[in-house]
């Protein structure tokens, strides 16, 4: 049948791996991001990222290590800030795009490989080696287990910031943590969907977890799930089309996000 | 043994003074409404009674001992900055947030902190709220939550910073009632800060007045009048009472000192 006949390649095997990797890390960081009003921030720190992949193709390293280098950096920077970043939105912006910029000059020293660019921005799924599926499994034990390791805190500081002050919870520590956590995932998540598209697996299914649920525990799982299945009928879909398995994940992301809308729209009206 | 007492404190934020010498006995089972106009240290005395700010000089005993060392006695439901009208989460999950929220790792219940939950949604009238997002919610509901949380370990204090703020006027009936309603049922010692006196006008036991870093401790008719208000204020103050509200104007006239629902 159709599954055994997309696992018969070695590559199809390493995509859904690591896919299903990824997804269960963009997932659980996703859904905090998003409760915590900070989607933006993912999208930022994956520009950021940019630099640092391009800079380590040109240094010989693998990209991902620049990767999550950069992102690492720049996410202890805006944990540190924290909401003094709100409203600095020029600032930021510049900054980004001087991001951007130094990949591009990167690329311009590192002629050979114009596809390097497109699957740094894009994403490339189905050329991720089995030897990158441990490099990514190592990552996300690590982002899974900071975020274990600080989720009481950060939920109580993030819907209570005052009360959880009171009670010695120090913001600054948890939102500067939290963003590592968030690097970490970033970093993984433009493995397979690239740095322009993170927003597909970090802020698509949590947001539309959070519609359809209201409860913690449940909309943590459901952000989850709904990353792994967009991930994984992603690749599938792009076995069968031979379009680009990126396209298929955003486009089945719109697909889930809009279906939130549309359902909770009918729920809140039928309670009226 | 008071609940509270302050001897001589003064209290700084940063070089400014913003309150000076101020000496309060709160006995248990009190009601007390704080007020005062903005910035006269409504909150910085809440805080200090938190053991949160230090007193630059004077002491604070909360029940017999140093503020910190009866951090648990303590409920606190803080002035709201954020809008937690935006959050898509279930009351049941936005109270059950605060238990034992400031440890490291997984937030996880036992039975013993599911019955507090379902012990303090009681206690706030607010079973139908468990399983209905904050988006949902009334500006009253909320507070209600809110204040559900603030019962959470069963404190014996409870400090209830600006809970009328940005409320309805019917909503604000509802909210001190409540209050009253859990303070007498569970004999706590409520501070109420807030900045409208008629709310809570017959529902307080005493009033602790805040202004240009003095206070006035004592029963409504004693503090609310023109003699103790023109000395904290430093300016004559009139003091009108017109159908069982009270109504406090400098004497020109010119001005509400604080009459008026203040939202900002």
């Amino acid at each position: 049948m159709l599954i055994t006949t997309i696992l018969d390649y070695e590559f199809m095997r390493a995509a859904f791996v690591a896919g299903t990797i990824v997804a269960i890390v963009a997932g659980a960081v996703g859904y905090f991001l998003v409760l915590r009003d900070l989607a933006f921030a993912g999208h930022a720190l994956s520009h950021v990222g940019f630099a640092g992949a391009t800079g380590a193709v040109l240094a010989g390293v693998a990209p991902l290590w620049g990767l999550v280098s950069l992102t690492l950096v720049a996410g202890v920077a805006m944990g540190w800030l924290g909401d003094r970043l709100r409203g600095r939105d020029v600032a930021v912006g510049i900054i980004l795009s001087l991001a951007l910029g130094l990949g591009v000059l990167f690329l311009h020293f590192y002629t050979s490989h114009a596809t390097q660019a497109t699957a740094l921005l894009f994403g490339n799924v189905l050329g991720v080696s089995m030897a990158r599926v441990w490099d990514l499994l190592g990552l996300a034990v690590l982002s899974l287990a900071g975020l274990a390791a600080i989720s009481r805190p950060l939920l109580f500081a993030t819907i209570d910031p005052e009360l959880a002050q009171a009670r010695g919870v120090s913001l600054r520590l948890v939102s500067v943590l939290f963003m590592m956590v968030v690097a970490l995932a970033v970093a993984e998540a433009t493995q397979i969907v690239g740095i322009l598209l993170v927003f597909a697996l970090m802020v698509g299914p949590a947001a539309a977890a959070q519609r359809f649920s209201s409860r913690f525990r449940t909309g943590l799982a459901l952000s989850v799930a709904l990353a792994v299945a967009q991930t994984w009928a992603g690749i599938a879909l792009a076995f069968v089309t031979d379009w680009p398995p990126s396209f298929w994940i955003t486009f089945l992301g719109f697909i889930a996000y809009g279906g939130s809308v549309l359902a909770t729209g009918v729920r809140r009206r039928q309670n009226i | 043994m008071n609940a509270i007492e302050l001897r001589g404190v003064t209290l700084a934020r940063g070089d400014r003074i913003v309150l000076s010498g101020v000496d309060a006995a709160i006995a248990p089972g009190e009601f007390i409404g704080i007020l005062g106009p903005n910035g006269s240290g409504k909150t910085t005395l809440l805080q200090a009674v938190l053991g949160l700010v230090r007193p630059s000089a004077g002491e604070i005993r909360i029940l017999g001992g140093p503020p910190r060392a009866s951090a648990a006695a303590i409920g606190y439901l803080p002035q709201q900055r954020a809008a937690i009208s935006d959050l898509a989460m279930r009351g049941r999950d936005f109270v059950a947030s605060a238990v034992r929220g400031e440890r490291w790792g997984v937030p996880r219940l036992n039975a013993a902190d599911r019955a507090d939950i379902a012990r303090v949604l009681d206690l706030v009238e607010g079973e139908a709220l468990a399983d209905r997002p904050l988006t949902r919610m009334s500006g009253g509901e909320l507070q209600r939550l809110l204040l559900a949380k603030a019962l959470l370990g069963r404190p014996k204090l409870l400090l209830l910073d600006e809970p009328l703020m940005s409320l309805d006027l019917r909503f604000q009936a509802g909210v001190v009632a409540l209050v009253r309603r859990v303070q007498q049922s569970l004999g706590l010692t409520v501070l109420f800060t807030a900045h409208e006196l008629n709310p809570l006008l017959g529902v307080m036991d005493r009033v602790l007045y805040l202004a240009y870093g003095h206070a006035a401790l004592g029963a409504v008719d004693d503090v609310i009048t023109s003699a103790v208000l023109s000395k904290l204020y430093r300016t004559p103050i009139e003091v009108l009472r017109v159908d069982g509200r009270i109504i406090v104007v400098s004497a020109h006239g010119e001005m509400d000192v604080h009459a008026h629902h203040d939202h900002s």
